[in-house]
C-alpha cells in the first residue's frame, strides 16, 4: 500500500520559499492552458494574446507600470498588516477614501494652485486612508470585533459615499449631467515620468520607494523586528513587552495610509478627476500580490507587475479572441489559490511512502545480562 | 527472573518505531506487558515515551513494527480503535471542559447516548469504589487539579479497559494526594488489570511498579525490576551516566541583606471565569537568595508570575517593588530597566518565538535593557552584535543545536530552556524570576540550569523560582513559600522545610496546622 504524506520540515525550506510562486505560476499556466482548450481556443495563441502582447512595446509596459503601481502601494502596507497577524481586507474602501480626500483641493479650490498643492494632495490623500483603515482599527481595540468583516464592509460604504460625492456636491456643473467631478487643474496632475515614451506618472517611484522602505523596515529595524514577533506568537510579543493594541493601530494606519496614497495618485494621475468608480478592484487583487510576493515587499514589487499584466491580458483576450475579460478575474484567482496551496511545500516535505517489513530485533535484557 | 514472565502477555510491542523527519522518535521498541502488572516506562523527557504511548493509543500511527493484544496481531488506527480493545489512557494534560460539569464531561466522551442522571450514578458508584470520591455534579472549573484528575481516571474505568496508560499522573498531584492515588492504583492491579505507568520519579516507579522498561534516545535500553534497583541505579540507566549533583553553598549575610523584590500585599482578580484570584500576597527576596514558590499547578503561579513580570500591571504601584522602588505600574519593559530578568513556564510561544532564529528571540527579551548595543540610530538593529551575544549565551549554557542559528523550534526543548536562562544571565540581572526553570529538561541540563540560578544568587542577586517540582525546589532553594488558591505562606526556611510540611501545605493545609495534621496522618 502507497500513499503520500506529508512530513513536517524540521525548519522552514528556505528553498521552497522562493521556488513556491513560481511553482505556483506554473500550474496556473497549466490550468489556464485548459481553460483556454475548453473555451476553443488555442491555449498557444490566447496565451501569447495575454502574456505576450500586452508588454511588447515601449508604451505598454508604461501602462503595465500604471496598473502595477497602485497594486504593489497597497500590497506593501497589507503585508506589514498580515505579517502582523491582522487582517486589513478593507484596502479598497482606503484606496477610495485617499482619492476623495486628495480630492478636496483641486475640487472645491480650483484657483488654488502653484507647487504646494500636489504634495498637499498627496498628504492628504495618505490621511484620508489612514482615518478610514483607523476605524476598523479602533473597534477592534476597543471592541474586539473582526477586523475582517469591519474593514470589508467600510469598502462598500466607501464605494457609495463615492457614488454620491460625484452625482450630487461635488458634481461638475458643467459636465452635462456627467457623475464625474470638474478636470483637475494642471499643477494638480501627478506628472509623467517619460511624457515622450508612455503614461506612467510618479505612481510607480512611490511604490517602489515604499516597497524598498517598507523592505528596510521588516528586516532591519526594531519595529519590523516588532511587527513579526507579534504576528507570529503574540504571547511572546507581550513578553518582549510589544503592544498588541499599539501595532493593530500602527499597522492598520500604515497601510491605509499606502492604500490613500494609491488612491490620490491613481486620480490624480491616471484619471485626472472623480468618477463613480476609479477602482478596478486593486485593493481586493493586492491582497494576492501581497501572499504572491510573500510578504516580503521586494517580491511584492515583482508580483505587482504579474497581477497587473493579468489586468492588461484580460483586455486583449476580450479585444482580440472574444473571450470576457472576467478571465483575467479567474486568473488572479487561480494564482492566489496555488500560491496558498504551494506553501505548504515550505514547511512540509511530500513523501510517498509503503509499509515497511517490522524488523524483530530484541531489546537488551538487563536482567538476563545480569 | 520475576513471576509476571508465566502470565500471558495482554499487549505485546515488537520492532515499533516512529520517525519524525530526521528524527527517529521510537527506534525497534520492544515491550511486554502482563496481565495484572503495573508496568512503569521510564526515561527522560524526549526519550520517546510520549511518542510510544501515542501509537499504542492509535493518535499515532508507526512506520514500522508490530502490536499484539492478546496475542493477536492488531492495528490501532485510532483511540477509537484502542478503546474497543480495552486501552485507556489518562492525558497528563487534561482534555476536559471546564464550564461544564464532571458527569456531563463524562458523557460527552463516552458518547453512547445513556441519560446523564445514569452516568452520574454509574461514575458516583465507582469513584467511592476505588477510593477517589467525586461528585458528578460539579462545575470542573471549580475543581482542584488532583480532582480533575479523577475525572479522566473514572471516565477512563468506566470503559472498563484492561490496560490502563497513565501519562505521569503524580506531576499535578501533592504527595498526600499521589498516595490515595497509588493505593487505587494497586486495587485495579489485584483485579487483574495492566496499568503501563510512565513517570521519571524514580522512587514512586520503585515503590508501586512490578516491571520497568527504560527508553532513552529512543531505544529501550533495558528492562527490569525496579524493586531491585536503587533510585541512583534507575537514572544511570535512564541519562546513561552520572549526573553532577547541584552543589548549593551556604548563603551567608543573607538576613541583613536588602530585599531586591518585594511584593507586598498584591491581590489580582481573576481576568476570566477560570482564572485563580491572587489574594494580599507578602514576600521579599533579599540579594544573595533562593526563594522556591511550590504549588500544585493551577494554584494561581502563572497568575502570579504575570504580575511580578509587568505582563499584567497592578493597580497599586507599591505592590511590587524591585530595588527599593515601586514598580507595579511599569510594563516588562520597564521592569527589565530597573534590572529585573523572567524566565516564563512556556517556552514556545511565551519565553521564545518559535520560528524566530536564536539571535531573533535574544532581541525578544533584550531590546530593551541592551538598546545601545542592539539597536542603533533610527531604529536599525545591529544584526552582528546581536548574533555574537547570542553565540556567546550558547558557549556559555552549551545550547546543543543543529545550525549556527536555528530556529527555537528546532532546538530540544532542554537546550531551548538552557537559552532562555542564558540569555536573562547574561545581562546578569539584579532579580531573577523564574516559573519552572527545569519542567521538560534532561537530568544533565537541569543541573546545569540549577547551578546557574545559585550562583547568580551568590552573586548578588534575588532568584524567585517557581516550581512544581519539589525535588528541584529542595535543591535550589534556600526557603520555600507554597502557593495554594491563590495565597503565599510565608517562606519556610530549608532547615525546617520536609516534604510533608509543604506536601500538607500544598494540599491547602494551614500553617499553623501543619505540625499538629502531621503527627495525626
Amino acid at each position: 500500500m502507497m500513499r503520500l504524506e506529508l512530513v513536517k520540515r524540521p525548519q522552514r525550506s528556505a528553498l521552497f520559499s522562493v521556488l513556491s510562486p513560481f511553482i505556483a505560476f506554473a500550474l496556473t499556466m497549466i490550468a489556464g492552458a485548459i481553460m483556454f482548450a475548453l473555451l476553443g481556443v488555442n491555449p498557444l495563441n490566447a496565451f501569447n494574446v495575454y502574456f505576450v502582447q500586452p508588454i511588447s512595446e515601449v508604451w505598454q509596459l508604461h501602462e503595465l507600470a500604471i496598473k502595477a503601481a497602485p497594486l504593489i502601494l497597497i500590497a506593501v502596507g497589507l503585508s506589514v498588516c498580515y505579517k502582523a497577524n491582522i487582517w486589513n481586507i478593507g484596502a479598497e474602501g482606503q484606496f477610495i477614501l485617499g482619492g476623495i480626500f486628495g480630492s478636496i483641493i483641486p475640487v472645491l479650490f480650483p484657483d488654488f494652485e502653484g507647487p504646494l498643492v500636489l504634495p498637499l494632495m498627496l498628504l492628504l490623500g495618505m490621511v484620508g486612508g489612514a482615518l478610514y483603515a483607523a476605524i476598523p482599527a479602533l473597534l477592534k481595540t476597543r471592541f474586539s470585533t473582526n477586523e475582517i468583516l469591519t474593514s470589508l464592509m467600510l469598502v462598500y460604504v466607501a464605494q457609495l459615499f463615492l457614488d454620491w460625492l460625484v452625482r450630487g456636491p461635488w458634481r461638475d456643473p458643467q459636465g452635462h449631467g456627467f457623475p464625474q467631478t470638474i478636470q483637475f487643474g494642471d499643477s494638480a496632475v501627478l506628472p509623467e515620468l517619460m511624457p515622450d515614451a508612455g503614461r506612467a506618472n510618479w505612481g510607480f517611484v512611490f511604490a517602489l520607494v515604499a516597497a524598498i522602505a517598507i523592505w528596510l523596515m521588516m528586516s532591519r529595524m526594531l519595529k519590523g523586528f516588532e511587527v513579526r514577533v507579534l504576528g507570529s506568537s503574540p504571547r511572546a510579543g507581550r513578553f518582549a513587552g510589544f503592544g498588541f493594541n499599539k501595532m493593530v493601530f500602527f499597522t492598520f494606519l500604515l497601510s491605509g495610509a499606502l492604500a490613500g496614497l494609491a488612491g490620490i495618485s491613481e486620480v490624480s494621475g491616471a484619471i485626472g478627476q472623480l468618477q463613480p468608480v476609479i477602482s478596478p478592484g486593486y485593493g481586493f487583487t493586492a491582497i494576492i500580490v501581497a501572499f504572491l510576493g510573500r510578504l516580503n515587499p521586494l517580491g511584492i514589487a515583482a508580483a505587482g507587475l504579474v497581477l497587473a499584466l493579468t489586468y492588461l491580458g484580460g483586455e486583449a483576450v476580450q479585444s482580440a479572441l472574444g473571450i470576457s475579460d472576467k478571465v483575467a478575474r479567474v486568473f488572479q484567482g487561480m494564482l492566489l489559490f496555488f500560491v496558498l496551496g504551494c506553501d505548504t511545500l515550505i514547511h512540509y516535505r511530500i513523501r510517498l511512502i509503503g509499509f515497511a517489513a517490522p524488523q524483530l530485533e530484541a531489546a537488551p535484557k538487563l536482567e538476563e545480562a545480569r | 527472573m520475576s513471576a509476571n514472565h508465566d502470565r500471558a502477555n495482554l499487549l505485546e510491542v515488537r520492532g515499533l518505531t516512529k520517525i519524525f523527519g530526521t528524527l527517529t522518535a521510537c527506534n525497534h521498541i520492544d515491550l511486554n506487558i502482563a496481565k495484572g502488572e503495573i508496568h512503569a516506562l521510564l526515561g527522560e523527557n524526549g526519550a520517546g515515551k510520549s511518542t510510544l504511548v501515542k501509537m499504542l493509543f492509535g493518535s499515532l500511527e508507526p512506520n514500522s513494527g508490530e502490536i499484539f493484544w492478546n496475542g493477536q496481531a492488531v492495528r490501532i488506527t485510532s483511540p477509537g480503535v484502542a478503546k474497543k480493545l480495552g486501552i485507556g489512557m489518562v492525558f497528563q494534560h487534561f482534555s476536559l471542559f471546564e464550564a461544564l460539569t464532571a458527569a456531563e464531561n463524562i458523557a460527552l466522551s463516552l458518547n453512547d447516548g445513556s441519560p446523564i442522571s445514569t452516568i452520574a450514578a454509574k461514575a458516583r458508584a465507582l469513584s467511592y469504589s476505588y477510593g477517589l470520591p467525586l461528585d458528578p455534579e460539579s462545575l470542573v472549573g471549580d475543581l482542584s487539579v488532583g480532582e480533575r484528575q479523577r475525572i479522566e481516571i473514572i471516565r477512563c474505568l468506566l470503559q472498563t479497559p484492561q490496560l490502563i496508560i497513565l501519562d505521569e499522573p503524580t506531576s499535578v498531584l501533592t504527595p498526600q494526594e499521589a498516595d490515595k492515588l497509588f493505593e487505587t492504583l494497586e486495587r485495579l492491579r489485584a483485579e487483574g488489570k495492566s496499568i503501563l505507568y510512565i513517570s521519571h520519579r524514580l522512587e514512586e516507579v520503585k515503590r508501586i511498579c512490578d516491571r520497568a522498561t527504560v527508553l532513552r534516545h529512543g531505544k529501550v535500553v533495558g528492562h527490569c525490576n525496579p524493586r531491585q534497583e536503587t533510585a541512583a541505579s534507575l537514572a544511570r540507566m535512564m541519562v546513561g551516566n552520572e549526573v553532577k549533583a547541584v552543589v548549593r553553598a551556604p548563603a551567608e549575610g543573607i538576613e541583613t541583606a536588602p530585599a531586591l523584590l518585594e511584593i507586598r500585599g498584591l491581590t489580582r482578580k481573576p481576568a476570566t471565569p477560570f482564572a485563580v484570584p491572587l489574594k494580599n500576597i507578602n514576600l521579599a527576596v533579599r540579594a544573595g537568595e533562593v526563594i522556591g514558590i511550590a504549588g500544585v499547578a493551577g494554584n494561581g503561579q502563572g497568575e502570579f508570575f504575570e504580575s511580578v513580570s509587568g505582563e499584567v500591571l497592578q493597580q497599586d504601584s507599591g505592590s511590587v517593588r524591585i530595588r527599593g522602588k515601586d514598580a507595579g505600574a511599569l510594563s516588562i519593559t520597564g521592569r527589565r530597566l530597573m534590572g529585573a530578568a523572567f524566565v516564563p513556564e512556556e517556552r514556545l510561544g511565551h519565553g521564545a518565538a518559535p520560528r524566530m532564529k536564536l539571535s531573533e528571540n535574544l532581541l525578544l527579551s533584550r531590546h530593551a535593557t541592551d538598546g545601545k548595543s542592539f539597536v542603533g540610530s533610527g531604529g536599525m538593529v545591529k544584526n552582528a552584535s546581536v548574533y555574537s551575544a547570542a553565540q556567546r549565551i550558547i558557549a556559555a549554557m552549551d545550547v546543543r543545536k543543529s545550525a549556527a542559528d536555528p530556529e527555537a523550534a528546532a532546538l530540544s526543548g532542554g537546550n531551548l530552556q538552557k537559552f532562555i536562562v542564558g540569555r536573562e544571565l547574561d545581562r546578569k540581572p539584579s532579580v531573577m524570576v523564574v516559573n519552572q526553570p527545569t519542567w521538560g529538561v534532561d537530568a544533565g541540563a537541569a543541573a546545569h540550569i540549577r547551578q546557574a540560578l545559585i550562583e547568580l544568587a551568590r552573586s548578588g542577586s534575588a532568584v524567585l523560582v517557581i516550581s512544581q517540582d519539589l525535588d528541584e525546589l529542595f535543591e535550589l532553594s534556600d526557603a520555600i513559600a507554597v502557593m495554594h488558591n491563590g495565597e503565599l505562606s510565608a517562606p519556610l526556611p530549608i532547615a525546617e522545610a520536609t516534604f510533608e510540611r509543604i506536601g500538607l501545605l500544598m494540599g491547602g493545609a494551614e500553617p499553623g496546622h501543619a505540625e499538629h495534621s502531621m503527627e495525626t496522618a
